[in-house]
């Protein structure tokens, strides 16, 4: 009982959102489940801001090692918190001057905006600049020509990298009878045909992949969502 | 003699005048034909089988005038659209006077006092209020441009509008220039819902067959049908990554993707980490799994707590082990990396949907020396993993994963499924350039018109 009852719930929640799609009646049934999966996750939410909170204190009253950094995220989770919860410093709604909460709490001018601007954004922007370093270092390894496969590959990227910049001009004074031969037509045929075929079959297999897993959990096959297969 | 000059330039100005008049008249005629001609048979009607939010309209060029060069359609807008245009304008009017005003006011003094500003906020919020009196609802577009369409067009849908309610569809000419001619309106039309949507019945199909096929290999494999399936090497190297974690003593480190439960990815990823952890469990290696989703790490802690239950080794399950750190990408990023530098794991696992964060997880990874197994479905992610990892499991293989790694026949009986898709998806394929090739050679004909149904309608569903 403890399993049957889930996995149905499961399979009928699966078959509704699918039917949902191809018979417009049912629509709402289909965004009914997509409602019931967010209230989920708003309850999921507080279990997991709950896990931080308490996994965090154990590290810093345990003195495990980078308890310090668990410091950082208790008092900056908490900080974030109250500000956006009491809504600290947020001005209120022109028509609404007496209601001293009807203001949004993420506005650049209350704490929380500027919290989220001006310290947070810039913290996430500097990880993803770091990507560039990252895409560097992979390229020099990825590109290493160690066989046929390495150097066709070193090949491919260099007339993709060269064509779309402005040193792929260098072809620009080909004769006509050698037009193939210039970095934006080999770029696009390129791009055009070998990426776009390849790109292609993973995406056939891949449609078919998720397919036979969507059924696997529909017919309760694989029911990751209950732990045991 | 001057008298004879002055004459000669009163003929001179007359014929100038003249031919200024015919000039101007010949202009006025030209314009008077640039216009291109009024569509005619302008009709809108519901679309057929669908979810009630297409009209489609229909016309023929009217005769006479300049060329058409291209149509423009426009459609109504609903009474609610309306009314939130009217008070768009009305807002947008108000705000513009008291901009306007304040700046004005303020602009009078160099240095205003803080009566001043008062005074000229107070004036300003005077014209707003007249600005938004003395508003025009009649000035609001009644109608909302769609499309432009060529010349050549004569049919188009109208999609995205409101089940049941009323529409009319206005079709436009437009000269070379861009100017408008004559437009026609259509009789007011209303969208209604089928109960079956027609252009996705080939998908609906395509879906049975294939759901048909996969639980016909299942009940064959259950059968006893031995079914063969190729080595998946990033699979097989699970087993020597985790001992390799218990050798070193070092956990391993098991990331399922940054998506919620609603993702296929996601839910693939998980009972991967079911299998994963089984094998930690035997080999008494530790796992840990941090999560950017509260419900996937509810999912995790349900699969690996059942994967040591399997194991025989209860006791070594650690919830906290399997813990959540943020939604935010990057925070999410940061911690994982963080993690790796100070902990360094001997194995790392990326199995679900990744974005950006990929390469950022896999070159750290890659830095501290952890064996590296990836597998998503995520096609622009996957060239980053294949450079930064060890073993990369590339679209199907990824969603192959579980059940290769079960070893259940009817887990694998899925799998047979799979191929058998495949194999007709390549049949398809070959089927569609031998008739398109046929088709061109000939010049259309019926493999033309075979290929042209296999695009067109077939896999537009």
């Amino acid at each position: 009982m403890k399993r049957t009852v889930p996995v149905i719930i499961a399979a009928i929640t699966g078959f509704v959102i699918l039917i949902a799609f191809f018979l417009p009646p049912t629509q709402s049934w289909g965004e009914g489940a997509g409602i019931w999966f967010n209230i989920l996750a708003a309850f999921a939410f507080v279990l997991g801001g709950a896990n931080l909170l308490k996994v965090q204190l154990e590290t810093i009253s345990s003195r495990r090692p980078g308890w310090g950094y668990a410091l950082v995220v208790v008092l900056s989770f908490v900080a974030m918190l109250t500000v956006g919860l009491l809504k600290v410093g947020v001005n209120p709604e022109p028509q609404y001057p007496d209601r001293a909460w009807s203001g949004p709490f993420d506005i650049a001018s209350s704490p929380f905006g500027w919290s989220y601007a001006y310290v947070f954004s810039p913290l996430t922007s500097t990880m993803f600049a770091s990507l560039a370093f990252y895409v560097a270092s992979a390229a020099f390894r990825a590109f290493r020509a160690k066989n046929i496969e390495a150097i066709l590959l070193l090949t491919t990227a260099f007339i993709v990298l060269i064509g779309n910049t402005a040193a792929g001009r260098i072809t620009d004074g080909l004769p006509d009878w050698l037009s193939f031969l210039k970095f934006d037509v080999l770029v696009a045929n390129i791009m055009s045909y070998v990426s776009t075929g390849a790109w292609r079959a993973i995406t056939i297999g891949i449609a078919i992949g998720v397919a036979a897993t969507s059924l696997r959990v529909l017919l309760g096959i694989d029911r990751p969502y209950l732990g045991r297969n | 003699m001057h008298g004879r000059h002055l004459r000669r330039g009163h003929r001179r100005t007359n014929r100038s005048a003249l031919l200024l008049g015919l000039l101007a008249m010949f202009l006025a005629g030209s314009h008077a034909f640039a216009a291109p001609p009024a569509p005619i048979e302008v009709t809108a009607t519901d679309e057929p089988w669908d979810d009630g939010t297409n009209l489609v309209v229909r016309w023929k060029p009217g005769v006479g005038g300049d060329p058409v060069v291209s149509w423009q359609i426009f459609r109504s807008r609903t009474n609610e659209e309306l009314e939130q245009a009217i008070r768009d304008a009305r807002v947008r009017a108000a705000t513009t006077a008291y901009e306007e005003r304040l700046k004005a006011e303020l602009a009078k003094e160099l240095n205003p006092s803080e009566a001043a500003r008062a005074r000229a906020v107070s004036l300003a919020l005077e014209a707003s209020e007249a600005a938004s009196k003395a508003f025009d609802a009649n000035s609001v577009d009644r109608h909302i441009p769609i499309t432009v369409l060529p010349s050549t067009a004569n049919e188009f849908v109208v999609d995205r509008v409101e089940t049941g309610k009323p529409y009319v569809i206005r079709v436009v000419p437009r000269d070379l220039d861009g100017n408008p001619g004559a437009s026609t309106d259509t009789e007011p039309v209303i969208a209604t819902m089928q109960s079956f949507v027609g252009s996705r019945a080939w998908l609906l199909a395509a879906i049975i067959g294939l759901s048909m096929t996969i639980i016909g290999c299942i009940v064959l494999a259950r059968g006893g049908r031995r079914i063969k399936i190729r080595r998946i090497p990033g699979l097989d190297a699970i087993d020597e990554a985790v001992g390799r974690a218990t050798e070193m003593g070092r956990p391993v480190l098991y990331i399922p993707g940054i998506q919620d439960m609603d993702n296929v990815q996601t839910v693939a990823g998980v009972t991967i980490l079911g299998r994963v952890a089984k094998t930690a469990a035997e080999y008494d290696a530790r796992i840990e799994v941090p999560t950017a989703r509260s419900l996937v790490m509810t999912a995790c802690r349900d699969a690996v707590q059942s994967a040591y239950f399997e194991a025989g080794r209860p006791e070594s399950f650690n919830p906290d082990a399997i813990r959540y750190i943020t939604d935010e990408q990057f925070g999410y990023v940061a911690y994982v990396a963080g993690r790796m530098v100070r902990e360094k794991p001997a194995t790392c696992i990326y199995m679900g949907q990744f974005y950006a964060e990929s390469l950022l997880l896999a070159e750290n990874g890659n830095a501290i020396g952890a064996i590296q197994i990836a597998g998503t479905a995520e096609s622009s992610q996957l060239p980053f993993f294949v450079a930064a990892c060890d073993y990369t499991l590339i679209g199907e293989e990824f969603f192959a994963a579980s059940a290769y790694l079960s070893g259940e026949p009817t887990q694998l009986g899925s799998l047979l499924g799979q191929d058998v898709g495949k194999f007709v998806t390549v049949a398809l394929i070959l089927l569609g350039v031998a008739l398109a090739t046929i088709g061109s050679i000939r010049g259309g004909g019926f493999a033309q018109s075979a290929a042209d149904f296999l695009a067109n309608t077939v896999l537009k569903g």
